[in-house]
């Protein structure tokens, strides 16, 4: 009975083919908007904060963006004596135009010293690091980032050569290790120089942010808090200064992903009710076409709840064809996308199975008025209407 | 068994109230051939449709086999249509989008009957009306006589011990309706109650006894038409 009742609603709705597929297109849509987007917000979010976790929970930044405050190196580095903390790199960053012969271009500047790639986790991959002495000395070095490299140099071996930084000469000292891309654009292409020759350069002690590495991951809370006290009580302001953990971007970062695919599957949801409510039309329209039917039916027999299961089964393989239609969509739309994106995103089968399962709720939900409505027609009335 | 006291039954035309049946009283036995006859309108489909289930009285009793009808719900009357009575219309009323087979399979999915005798049964029906080669054809592909005859097979693949025929040969030529009507004697020959509304005196005159519907009531005698 179940299944020749699943057989007669396939029938009702291959007998009208453009109608049934117009009328699931709304669901299609839906599942589609749901699908895509989720799983390409899910991807793209998990590629970064992959990123963000490799570079090491235990790592602080804090940035001074009030222009008036003044703190220099030394200050911060007076934080090591706190055995929460184990490291303090200082940075004067800035953009500068950087020429090599008639190559130039304009590169973020990085002053800072030795710990700063302890700090970072940085390395090279040729040459050496910044050096304390570099430091002391004011020696004229620059450690160079890969896309740096190869723009002035052509090649990434430039270490040796000379680069020209606001008129004046620098010898290469080594190139770092290639990063990659991240959310805040390319590690590649900066320039790290001693922070004392930094300071000569923008004129005044003062440094734009530290990079603080904890002691280990379980004080970073209390490195943390030691940050923000120094920084309150040298700044009196607590506008003056932001402090960022990467574990607190990275939860950030999820809350963010997380509302983002909340509000998506809301968007979607929403145009799956819209689709619900085609199909509930048309199935008022067909309740309505096959009065006679159901007068026929009735009348040799057949029970509300006969008339009512048929129609109900109808709306509800409707919405879910339309929704598996959907994700067959859905999943040609992410191959295409990783296509031209030249990512690896998969389908977000939760996603997808809770899809599905909406499209089943809909279909009950939005064919069952019509169904009840079938199911109440009179056989006599039924069978006196005409078509 | 079939009693009818006292029916009347009338249809709202707007603010009036039309009466169609006054006072009905009829009494069919089991095994009885009884033919309908009356003029254009004079309510004979009306009466078919309450001995049917299809339709209510407004008032008066409807005793089926002992049982009330009036006080029968509605599943209950939709059993009663599916168990003890059959339907030949004079429109045939097959599903378009069916075949024979399903066509004559159709009543009997509601009734909970194992494939197995289902299947037996519509081949064994659909053999008896002549139509065993037509069954995968569809109702716009075959005659009005087929039509019909399919329409008599979804009858008896029911097995009911009532069968209604209303105007069955009215849409037929005289050959088609030669056919139907010995299918149906044979149906009566065989113990099924009969009761058929017809206008062809010809017809009429196969049944047992006749009864005439004029102006809302029954009469065993003919009146001027
Ligand atoms: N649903 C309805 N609403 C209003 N009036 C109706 C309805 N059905 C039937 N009638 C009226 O009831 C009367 C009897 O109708 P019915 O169909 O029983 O006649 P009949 O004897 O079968 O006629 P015929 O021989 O032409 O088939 C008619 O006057 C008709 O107009
Ligand atoms: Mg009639």
């Amino acid at each position: 009975m179940t299944w020749k009742i699943i057989k007669l609603s396939l029938k009702a709705i291959f007998n009208n083919k453009m109608r049934s597929f117009l009328t699931m297109l709304g669901i299609i849509i839906g599942v589609m908007a749901v699908v895509i987007l989720v799983s390409i917000t899910q991807g793209a979010t998990s590629g970064i904060t992959d990123s963000i976790s490799s570079m090491g929970s235990d790592l602080i930044t804090a940035t001074i963006s009030d222009e008036d405050v003044s703190i220099s190196a030394e200050e911060a580095e007076s934080l090591t004596e706190y055995r929460a903390i184990s490291s303090v790199a200082p940075v004067i960053s800035m953009n500068q135009t950087v020429k090599k012969g008639t190559e130039s271009g304009s590169y973020s500047i990085v002053g800072t010293t030795a710990e700063y790639f302890t700090v970072q986790d940085e390395s090279v991959q040729s040459g050496r690091i910044l050096a304390p002495s570099d430091i002391e000395w004011y020696t004229h070095v620059a450690v160079i980032g890969t896309e740096v490299a190869t723009d002035l140099f052509g090649t990434w071996d430039a270490v040796g050569g000379t680069i020209t930084i606001d008129d004046r000469n620098y010898t290469v000292v080594g190139v770092l290790a290639e990063q990659g891309r991240s959310l805040a654009g390319s590690d590649d292409s900066k320039i790290i120089i001693p922070y004392s020759v930094a300071e000569r350069i923008t004129g005044q002690s003062r440094i734009s942010s530290f990079y603080v590495k904890a002691a280990d991951s379980d004080r970073v809370n209390s490195a943390i808090n030691i940050i923000e006290m120094f920084l309150l009580r040298t700044t009196r302001d607590e506008d003056a200064y932001s402090v960022n953990n990467q574990s607190e971007v990275l939860d950030t970062m999820n809350d963010v992903t997380n509302t983002m695919s909340l509000l998506l599957a809301g968007i979607a949801a929403i145009s799956l009710i819209v689709g619900g409510i085609g199909i509930m039309n048309i199935m008022l329209v067909s309740v309505t076409e096959r009065t006679r039917e159901i007068g026929i039916r009735k009348a040799v027999g057949a029970k509300r709840k006969h008339i009512m299961l048929q129609f109900l089964c109808e709306a509800c393989i409707l919405s879910i064809m339309g929704g598996l239609i959907g994700l067959l969509f859905s999943y040609c739309g992410i191959s295409v996308y990783n296509l031209i994106a030249g990512s690896i995103i998969a389908m977000n089968l939760t996603v997808a199975f809770a899809a599905i399962a909406f499209c089943a709720v809909i279909g009950v939900l939005f064919g069952s008025y019509p169904a009840a409505k079938a199911s109440k027609l009179q056989p006599i009335d039924a069978l006196h209407t005409t078509g | 068994m079939i009693k009818l006291r006292h029916i009347y039954k009338s249809y709202e035309l707007g603010e009036v109230e039309v009466p169609v049946l006054k006072d009905i009283n009829l009494h069919i036995k089991p095994h009885e051939f009884v033919s309908i006859l009356g003029p254009s309108g004079s309510g004979k489909s009306t009466l078919m449709n309450i001995i049917g289930c299809l339709d209510v009285p407004d008032s008066g009793d409807y005793i089926l086999d002992g049982e009330y009808v009036d006080s029968c719900t509605e599943d209950e009357l939709s059993d009663i249509r599916g168990g003890k009575i059959g339907f030949i219309f004079q429109q045939f009323n097959l599903l378009p989008d069916l075949t024979a087979y399903e066509n004559v399979e159709m009543p009997l999915l509601y009734h909970r009957i194992a494939a197995s005798e289902r299947r037996e049964r519509v081949l064994k029906t659909l053999e008896q009306v002549g139509l065993s080669e037509r069954m995968n054809h569809k109702p716009s592909q075959l005659s009005g006589g087929q039509q019909q005859r399919v329409a008599i097979a979804r009858v008896l693949a029911a097995q009911p011990s009532i069968i209604l025929a209303d105007e069955p040969t009215g849409n037929l030529d005289s050959v088609s309706g030669k056919e139907v009507m010995d299918i149906i004697r044979e149906l009566w020959k065989n113990g099924n109650t009969i009761v058929l509304i017809t206008h062809d005196n010809n017809v009429a005159k196969q049944a047992q006894r006749s009864v005439y519907v004029h102006d809302g009531i029954l009469s065993e005698k003919e009146c001027a038409i």
